[in-house]
């Protein structure tokens, strides 16, 4: 695949952690998929940058939400990081070895500490298989615990951790409904004991009663197991109670990230604005008094993003400079980071 | 205000080989000319069905309206022939669905699609019809509609195929709208710009509107009266300013209770409604919320609680509902 990185910069600044306490790092992470035409003769016609150069960091024990409208890459992001798509440029760092640099075989040892939960409790579980099974089956592909007994002895540990009655083990996929299943995933990837969970948009299927249970299950997982969170979503009022920071994708780049109370009490991007303007107060007494800030248009098309500042033709800050430079982020206040030149 | 749709007892079940499911058991509500109504509920609580209802546009087998009346705009909907409802419907009340991607024909263009019902409905000839389409389009905030008029749905993002439903629904100058789930496949941003043009349109050509919706943050900002559902019933029912100020039902209360709220401090712990919705092909004689209900007595059990006022215009239907009331009273 052919492309050229030399006209994109780089985020000069990136997200530096405490430190010592980072389990995972990404720096410069680019992804990009190329769009192949032809039958006989394929040939890539354009590039989807998917992920443009993003940079974060997460401490042990941290929550750091990912929040962004579909298509800007935030679960692209998230499966650059597990390694199940393979970053164009870019590292990932996983306590201080970079997985991105690393071949199928090394990373076997590397994907057991880190487990994903994903959006769709329907389609992610094997509809053939009990739930019993499907719990064990990371157990026995890696072996731990060695024994048919001992591994059933997690599985009912598992389901209970998560909320399940040891019977549900007998059970198939469709006898149970949106929120038990999605608590079945959420046990299948502690099954390995991780230390690193991406959550992608773990509750957005879900109804609204049974949401608040799975958020407050991922929260005390996180506690009684020390657990490291990317939540990713786009629902920010559930990014915000369950996130110590939140970073704002828009088109492939991060264009603003703060701690999650910072970054709501004042957030800066105009984006970042305009999407928690969006969101309406389930209370009319405060939706009647309350002014919308719409921003106009959509969300351009990755294969060919404006110019400049992504974000430019829907700003409502935007001067002449946003469509040539691209903004790079900086710190702002302690960190809090924005890419954006008139804030 | 004139009463324009009337709901009384509507009975909508589906008769499968696993038993009867009653989708929709007993409702009635009505709706006034120009008003927004709210139908709230979680996924499998008959609200899409409810509404379905009204257009008769239930797949029969396996569903059936067993019993109750619909009357729209002095018309009684369930005795109407299949030739007088399909000119009620698209016509007279417009539909708005869930998924833009799959409710318009991909290989039919968006002009033919908006120009038939006008020629359908108004007669129109097919210039007439197009020139109406673009003047419609461009109502909704589709740019250069008369070049969108020769395009297919793919050619269009998902916020735009929803305006054009939109623009659909609207071009027949329908007297009510019914928008199930319209902003829920769509990203905030752009939720936020339909349900604006909805519902600056609906004001402006004074249609009203039911919206289906599980979002209560929608709930909030755009209806004026509120129906709440759950297992098939309305559960509560009442100006939406007293039903989020004082929720008298305790699934209400829970549902309000269990939503993170941004303009409020992050709490430690939210407060969700425990257990699973109930199957609606197994229900029991009494209330069905019970097995995830705090308030429960042995009452519950025995009789359905029918939807009693609580207050003037809010209706509730539980045995508890006064001790809620001032409960809720209290805490704000």
């Amino acid at each position: 695949m052919a492309t050229d990185f030399s006209t994109r910069a780089r985020p000069s600044a990136s997200w530096k952690g405490e430190g010592d306490g980072v389990l995972l790092e990404v720096k410069g992470l680019k992804k990009h998929f190329p769009i192949v035409e032809g039958v006989l003769v394929q040939k890539a016609t354009a590039t989807v940058k998917a992920v443009d150069g993003v940079s974060f960091s997460i401490r042990k024990g941290e929550t750091l939400g990912l929040v962004g409208e579909s298509g800007c890459g935030k679960t692209t992001t998230g499966r650059c990081i597990l390694q199940l798509e393979r970053p164009t440029a870019g590292e990932v760092i996983f306590e201080g070895v970079d997985l991105s640099s690393l071949g199928h075989k090394e990373l076997r040892t590397w994907r057991r500490k880190m487990q994903v939960i994903f959006q769709d409790p329907y389609s992610s579980l094997n509809p053939r298989m009990k739930i019993g099974d499907i719990i064990e089956e990371p157990m026995y592909v890696y072996g731990l615990p060695p024994d048919a007994r001992g591994r059933r002895e997690r599985v009912r540990e598992l389901l209970s951790v998560c909320g399940l009655g040891a019977r549900m083990a007998d059970r198939y996929p469709h006898e149970m409904s949106g929120g038990q299943r999605q608590r079945v995933g959420i046990a299948r990837a502690l099954a390995m004991k991780p230390d690193f969970l991406v959550c992608d948009e773990p509750v957005s299927a879900l109804d609204v009663s049974i949401q608040a249970q799975i958020v407050n299950l991922l929260e005390d997982l996180r506690q009684e197991f020390g657990l490291t969170y990317l939540f990713i979503a786009h629902d920010l009022s559930v990014v915000r109670h369950l996130c110590h920071r939140v970073a704002v994708m828009y088109l492939g780049r991060i264009v603003e990230m703060a701690d999650c109370d910072a970054l709501y009490e004042n957030p800066r991007h105009p984006y970042t604005r305009a999407l928690l303007s969006a969101v309406p107060v389930p209370d009319p007494e405060v939706e009647h008094g309350r002014s919308l800030e719409v921003i106009a248009g959509e969300v351009p098309s990755p294969i060919n993003p404006p110019s400049g500042c992504v974000f430019h033709p829907r700003c409502p800050l935007a001067v002449d400079g946003c469509k040539t430079h691209i903004p790079a982020l900086r710190e702002i206040t302690l960190g809090h980071w924005v890419a954006c030149t008139e804030v | 205000m004139v009463q324009l749709l009337r709901i009384e007892n509507l009975c909508t079940h589906f008769f499968t080989s696993a038993g009867v499911v009653k989708a929709v058991d007993g409702i009635s509500y009505d709706v006034e000319e120009g008003e927004t109504v709210a139908i709230v509920g979680e996924s499998g609580c008959g609200k899409s069905v409810s509404a379905l209802s009204i257009l008769r546009l239930i797949p029969n087998p396996p569903g059936r309206i067993v019993q109750g009346s619909i009357r729209f705009n002095g018309q009684d909907i369930l005795s109407l022939s299949d030739d007088e409802i399909r000119k009620v419907r698209g016509h007279q009340i417009g539909m708005i669905f869930q998924e833009p991607m799959t409710s318009l024909n991909p290989v039919l263009t968006i002009g033919l699609q908006l120009t038939e019902t006008m020629e359908l409905h108004l007669g129109l000839s097919r210039p007439e019809a197009g020139k109406r389409a673009v003047e419609y389009l461009r109502m909704v905030g589709i740019s250069e509609p008369e070049r969108r008029l020769r395009q297919y749905p793919h050619h269009l993002s998902g916020g735009m195929r929803q305006r054009v439903m939109i623009a659909m629904a609207l071009c027949c100058e329908p007297k009510l709208i019914i928008a199930d789930e319209p902003t829920t496949a769509l990203d905030v941003t752009i939720q936020a710009q339909i349900l604006e043009l909805m519902k600056n349109l609906s004001r402006r050509m004074r249609v009203a509107l039911i919206i289906i919706t599980h979002n209560l943050g929608v709930v909030a900002r755009y209806a004026d009266r509120v129906n709440v559902m759950y297992a098939g019933r309305i559960i509560e029912r009442g100006p939406a300013r007293e039903i989020y100020a004082r929720p008298s039902h305790p699934y209400t209360l829970g549902l309000l209770r269990s939503v993170p709220r941004l303009d409020r401090p992050r709490r430690e712990r939210l407060d969700p409604i425990e257990g699973q919705p109930p199957d609606l092909s197994r229900l029991a004689a009494g209330c069905a919320f019970i097995p995830r209900c705090r308030f429960a007595v042995e009452r519950c059990g025995a009789e359905y609680p029918p939807l009693e006022s609580v207050e003037g215009a809010h209706y509730a239907a539980c045995w508890k509902k006064d001790e809620l009331l001032r409960l809720s009273v209290r805490a704000s």
